[in-house]
Parts: structure tokens; C-alpha cells; sequence
């Protein structure tokens, strides 16, 4: 499984790794419920640490599409607000024309 | 339940796919839009510049207020000597106002730094990912049937894709940054130049005033003692004189 940690690249995680970014990417979503930023950061600083640390970094010219993607540990509430409602955050990519 | 990492994966895609509506042939719109990635390139290395200047800007202010530090803290112990503990007081409190705000700017800096580091690794995944998309879609078109090359080349688009969302995101939080550091550099200029710092930097302070007053005041109490013990021995008067310090010539005029 590929795993893109923001600002930091790809890397190849094994698949049983999953289960356990998925509790900890549930805590954060919990954070953000509750308006704690300083927890949510604790949480995608986690997340980030567990993927790049179990994780093989992939090289920069790879082009595989990744199947989960980190946002970037210091990710205030209103951006992880803005991830949950699409907008904003992730700007839109150049439409040619 | 979609997680932040669900999140944000479906929108980068979502972003991708709407880049790719446009165009019938993946392929054909990533070259399409080649000049616009280089357009990008170019925005990622405007970010690390604003970055640098900002950053630039409140290393200066640093640099100033550090001084203020110095002198604030030498006029404390100068007033103190000179028996003015209000005085020394004032200069602490100032010292103190002073090293709360080198504190907010030793932070900033902190961060707009990673910024700078991420813009700089985001610019090196970007560029190598262009380039190696532009070599594997030749690669591609020569090894596969139209329809089987065009299948390949989304998929190696969409990785490209992913990078540019992700760059594009640091590049968006570096302007932010950015942006809030010129309104925190500007405030720190305008603290200084209306006095609520009060004059910092400038030489003349109210409190240099005092201390030069008490400092050229205790001078010519010295020098008077001196003269008043040079003409005491030299030529006995009526009525002794003070030994110093405090001289009140006037009460002997009689």
C-alpha cells in the first residue's frame, strides 16, 4: 500500500499497517470534533511518524497514485474543517485552456 | 467513516478528475498542461523567495530588538547604581516587553523555516516527477496499442496529479505564513516607530536622559567635593564643608 505523507513524499507501507493508522486517523477526526488543535496535531504528527518511519520512501520520480493521503502535521482546525467539507485546502489543479 | 487521510485522498483525486474532465486524452492534457506545471515550478520557487524575505525581515527585527535587550538591561544596572530604582525598574519592565516579543519572533522564524524546507523538498518531488512523466509517456506511446497507452499514462498522470495537489497545498500555506509574518513584521515596526516600545532603538530614550542627568550630576558632585577638599586643606574657612555627595554649597554663602 502507498501512503503519501504531505510535504514529506510516498511511501510503501505493508497492508497491516492500516488498521492501526486508521484508529489513530480516527483520533484526529475526533479532534477536530472537540475544536482541540493541539491533540489533532498530535495525532497527524503520528500518523506522519508511523508511515515514514515503517514505511519505504519511494523516490521522487515515481509516479504510483497513492491509496491514503497524511495532511500535514501542523494542519490548523479550519484546514482540517476545510478537508471535511472539500473545499478550500487542496487547491485545484491547472485546468488547461 | 472517512477519515482525515480518506479525506484527503478522495479530494485530491476528485481534483484530479476534474483536471482531467477537460480532456479526452490524459496523456494529451498532462502535455497540454505541461507549461502550466512549469508555471507552478515557478510559483514554488516565488514561495521559497517570499519565504526567505520574511524571514529575512524578522531575523533583522531580532537582530534589533537583541540590542534593545543589552542596552535596557545595562541602563537597569546603571540607574540601580545610581541609587534610582524606579528608574531601574522601568528599564526592566521595557526589557521584559522586549524579550516577550523576541520570544513570538524566535517562533515565527522556527516556522517559517519548515515552511521554506517543505517548499524546497515539494519543488525536487515535483520536478522529478515531471520529468520522469514526460519520459515514461514516451516510453509508453511506443510500447502500447492507443487505447492500452492511454489507460497507462492516466494512471502515471494521476501520481503526477497527486504531487502537483500536494505542492500546490505547500505553496498555499507558505503564502499564508507568509503573508501573516509581513502583518507581524510590520506591527513590530510600527510598535517601534510609534514609542509603545518606546524608541528602542533610538539613542536619545527618556531613560538615557535620566541616566546621563544622574551619571554628569554625580560627576560634578564629585568634582565639587574634590575642589571643596583641595581648598579646605589649602585654606582654612569658616565652617566645615560637606565631604561630598550631596553638596549644598549655597547654606555657607553667609
Amino acid at each position: 500500500m502507498i501512503v503519501r505523507v504531505m510535504g514529506e513524499g510516498q511511501f510503501q507501507i505493508a497492508d497491516d499497517l492500516r488498521a492501526r493508522l486508521n484508529e489513530i486517523d480516527e483520533l484526529a477526526e475526533k479532534a477536530v470534533e472537540r475544536g482541540d488543535e493541539d491533540d489533532l496535531h498530535v495525532r497527524l504528527a503520528e500518523l506522519a511518524r508511523m508511515v515514514i518511519e515503517q514505511g519505504e520512501r519511494l523516490p521522487d520520480a515515481h509516479l504510483a497514485p497513492s491509496d491514503l493521503i497524511v495532511p500535514p502535521s501542523d494542519l490548523s482546525l479550519e484546514e482540517a474543517r476545510d478537508l471535511f467539507t472539500g473545499e478550500g485546502l487542496i487547491p485545484d489543479l491547472p485546468v488547461p485552456g | 467513516m472517512p477519515g482525515l487521510m480518506n479525506r484527503a485522498s478522495t479530494i485530491v483525486k476528485a481534483k484530479f478528475s476534474k483536471m482531467l474532465d477537460k480532456a479526452e486524452d490524459p496523456g494529451e492534457t498532462l502535455d497540454y498542461s505541461y507549461e502550466k506545471q512549469l508555471e507552478s515550478l515557478q510559483n514554488v520557487k516565488r514561495g521559497i523567495a517570499d519565504v526567505v524575505t520574511a524571514k529575512k525581515r524578522l531575523q533583522m527585527q531580532t537582530a534589533q530588538l537583541e540590542q534593545s535587550v543589552v542596552k535596557l538591561d545595562s541602563q537597569a544596572r546603571q540607574a540601580l547604581g545610581a541609587g534610582r530604582e524606579d528608574l531601574a525598574r522601568s528599564a526592566l519592565e521595557r526589557k521584559s516587553a522586549v524579550q516577550q516579543q523576541l520570544q513570538g519572533l524566535d517562533v515565527q522564524i522556527q516556522q517559517l523555516e519548515a515552511q521554506q524546507e517543505k517548499l524546497v523538498e515539494s519543488q525536487k518531488q515535483l520536478q522529478a516527477k515531471i520529468e520522469s512523466f514526460r519520459t515514461e509517456k514516451e516510453v509508453i506511446k511506443a510500447q502500447y496499442s492507443a487505447a492500452e497507452a492511454q489507460v497507462r499514462i492516466g494512471e502515471a498522470a494521476t501520481g503526477l496529479g497527486e504531487q502537483m495537489a500536494d505542492t500546490g497545498l505547500a505553496i498555499q500555506r507558505a503564502k499564508d505564513k507568509t503573508t501573516q509574518m509581513q502583518a507581524r513584521a510590520a506591527a513590530v515596526d510600527e510598535l517601534v516607530a510609534t514609542g509603545a516600545l518606546d524608541d528602542l532603538t533610538d539613542d536619545q530614550t527618556d531613560l538615557d536622559k535620566q541616566l546621563a542627568q544622574i551619571s554628569s550630576q554625580s560627576q560634578v558632585d564629585t568634582e565639587l567635593a574634590a575642589m571643596k577638599a583641595e581648598l579646605g586643606t589649602g585654606a582654612p574657612r569658616p565652617g566645615e564643608l560637606p565631604a561630598g555627595g550631596d553638596g549644598q554649597k549655597e547654606e555657607q554663602a553667609s
